[in-house]
């Protein structure tokens, strides 16, 4: 644990001694903010017509959860498409090219401590990306009374999501020395699982229904309703389990090919 | 303390290290000593547990590389051909975090850390950042990373190339003032390095240990005969004559001239009086003796005794260009 934790930190630190983190920050800080100020100025507006209207019979009753909250955190898993290689290419790769991966593997840790500590350090950083999801939605206070009880159930599945990217992209850093390649590639493959569930909109052949099970961002719906499914959690916790799988396959062979 | 038997590696088609076997013993510092290429990065790193050997077993401390890597990466302080050194870090934080994974109890970490920058001399870069250090610094960094839990053998792969010469004495300096405490093998492909900081020095060359002995029994193995190189005045045909006709002399040859003045190289046996009877002789004959040099075989001549091939006399050349091949084609399997 304490291994972990160790390498986890390190990690943490290394992101806010580059520009990484800042970028990484920033940026998210902007998009986000962007998707949530515009689905916050829709529900002001249209709140302050039903308003004007002296709130009719007619009028649906307006839910700060289905109009802002809902759509945001809806969007953020495409951000995440964005960032996330930003955030995992440099875990391996980095280590590979300067030859630091050799003290790594030269000290007395077990694989799974250098892999759960690069994963834990990338989570941490995306934690810090949840403070600003946590920022902007506080704002909600000031003109609605929201319903807090989803809140556990929103963290869990943005942890669960986040934690499953990352693990994707741990193992691709593993695969080269080169951080560009590895982002490159964790772009497109987060992209690919982000986009599955398209192909099977029209259909329901058994291609298109692996397809939508394959979607990661189908895997996020639930939650964001503030509903918990199994289905749900055993898809993150397998891919997040066979990403640092691979990671540490690709870590054994590197040793026996170095 | 370390225990190789019959180790072979293979990278593919590829033999680095064939089948080569020693020990070393506690408190022993040995050199690894041979040409790019020799296969000695690769048995180091067969050592300290980074890559599992294709064949044969290799113990530290007792155990096995293989089957107990974690006790024997305990045991093993490792200096890597480059440091591994995190540029963004400070200097005392990197030690902070290479004695956290190193297993240091976290009570002792700030002594560790104190103990070590003392050691290698660069208390005075504490809070420098890794990546602003001169080369030497780095180095002692580096040196100072593999000391930090007091490993009981420290393994140093070319400690001192990319140094400049007084940075070099430092290192070597430095290494031998670890050697009481520590088992230590340090790998070169610079002769002096053994002889001034090694008590045994292993030869390895195309993955084998050509030879293996302290370096003043390999300088007397190898002694055929010396010669002394002697500058003398006197009438060219007869001092060779008189030379050459001196019991214990085997061969006179002119090595250099300048007007009356010849230099002769005189080959001679073992026997160690004859330096003084030759000298005696050319004074006692009246002719002028300006200056008398015994030369006898250095490492480095040994070494390539040892090392060269006498069926490919362009082998010198062919080497770094296989090496070069082989570099290119190692970024090519990573991309
Ligand atoms: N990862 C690798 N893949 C393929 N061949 C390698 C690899 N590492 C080293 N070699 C080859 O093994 C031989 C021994 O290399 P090495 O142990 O680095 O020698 P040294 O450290 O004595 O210069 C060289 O011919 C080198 O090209
Ligand atoms: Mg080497």
């Amino acid at each position: 644990m304490r291994n972990i934790w160790t390498l986890a930190m390190r990690e943490f630190k290394v992101y806010f001694t580059s520009p990484i983190a800042y970028i990484v920050l920033a940026a998210f800080a902007v998009i986000f903010g962007h998707f949530f100020t515009t689905s916050l100025a829709f529900f002001l507006h249209y709140s302050a017509s039903v308003a004007a209207q002296g709130g009719g019979m007619g009028a649906p009753s307006l839910n700060v959860h289905q109009i802002v909250i809902e759509p945001s955190l809806g969007n953020l898993g495409i951000v995440l498409v964005f960032l996330m290689p930003m955030i995992t290419m440099r875990l391996f790769a980095e280590e590979k090219r300067s030859g630091t991966i050799e003290l790594l593997l030269t000290s007395p840790l077990q694989d799974y401590h250098i892999i759960a500590g690069k994963w834990v350090g990338a989570l941490l950083l995306y934690a810090c990306l949840l403070a600003i999801v946590a920022a902007n939605f506080s704002v909600l206070f000031v003109y609605t009374t929201p319903d807090w009880k989803p809140v556990p159930v929103w963290l869990l599945g943005l942890l669960l999501m986040g934690g499953s990217m990352i693990a994707i992209g741990t193992f691709i850093s593993t695969l080269t020395k080169n951080q560009i390649v590895a982002g490159v590639l964790t772009f497109f493959s987060l992209l690919m699982l982000w986009l599955l569930n398209w192909f099977s909109s029209y259909e329901t052949s058994t291609f298109s229904r692996l397809c939508e099970y394959l979607a990661i961002s189908a895997h996020f719906e639930q939650f964001n309703k503030g509903v918990i499914e199994l289905k749900d959690l055993v898809y993150h916790l397998s891919a997040i389990s066979l990403g640092l799988f691979l990671a540490k396959r690709s870590l054994e062979a590197l040793r026996w090919k170095a | 303390m370390i225990q190789v038997e019959r180790v072979s590696k293979r990278y593919g088609p590829k033999t680095a290290v064939n089948n080569i076997s020693f020990e070393v013993d506690r408190g022993e510092i040995v050199g690894f000593l041979g040409p790019n290429g020799a296969g000695k990065t690769t048995t180091m790193r067969i050592l300290t547990g980074f890559l599992p050997p294709t064949s044969g077993t290799a113990k530290v401390g007792g155990f096995d590389v293989v089957e107990n890597p974690i006790e024997v990466k305990r045991r093993i302080g490792y200096l890597p051909e480059a440091p591994p050194l995190y540029p963004e870090m400070e200097v005392a934080d990197y030690l902070r975090f290479v004695a956290g994974i190193k297993g240091i109890p976290k009570k002792d970490i700030p002594r560790r850390i104190d103990s070590v920058l003392e050691r290698t001399a660069s208390a005075d870069v504490r809070d420098t950042i890794v990546g602003k250090l001169s080369k030497g610094y780095r180095q002692r960094v580096g040196l100072a990373q593999a000391l930090i839990h007091d490993p009981e053998v420290l393994v140093l792969d070319e400690p001192t190339s990319g140094l400049d010469p007084k940075q070099i004495i430092e290192a070597r300096g430095l290494i031998r003032s670890l050697a009481g405490d520590h088992t230590i093998i340090l790998s070169t492909h610079i002769l002096p390095e053994v002889s001034s900081t090694c008590s045994r020095v292993i030869i390895i060359d195309e993955g084998r240990i050509e030879a293996s002995d302290t370096p003043e029994n390999l300088t007397a193995q190898l002694q055929g005969p010396h010669s002394i190189l002697l500058d003398v005045e006197g009438p060219e045909s007869a001092v060779q004559a008189r030379l050459e006709s001196e019991p214990g002399v085997r061969q006179v040859s002119r090595e250099s001239a300048r007007g009356d003045r010849v230099v002769w190289r005189v080959e001679v046996g073992k026997d160690g009086a004859i330096p003084r009877r030759v000298a005696d002789v050319v004074v006692t004959s009246g002719w002028g003796l300006y200056s008398m040099q015994p030369v006898g075989l250095s490492l480095e001549d040994i070494f390539l005794q040892l090392t060269s091939d006498e069926q490919e006399p362009g082998r010198g050349d062919d080497a770094p260009a296989a090496e070069e091949a082989a570099a290119v084609e190692e970024e090519a399997q990573d991309a």
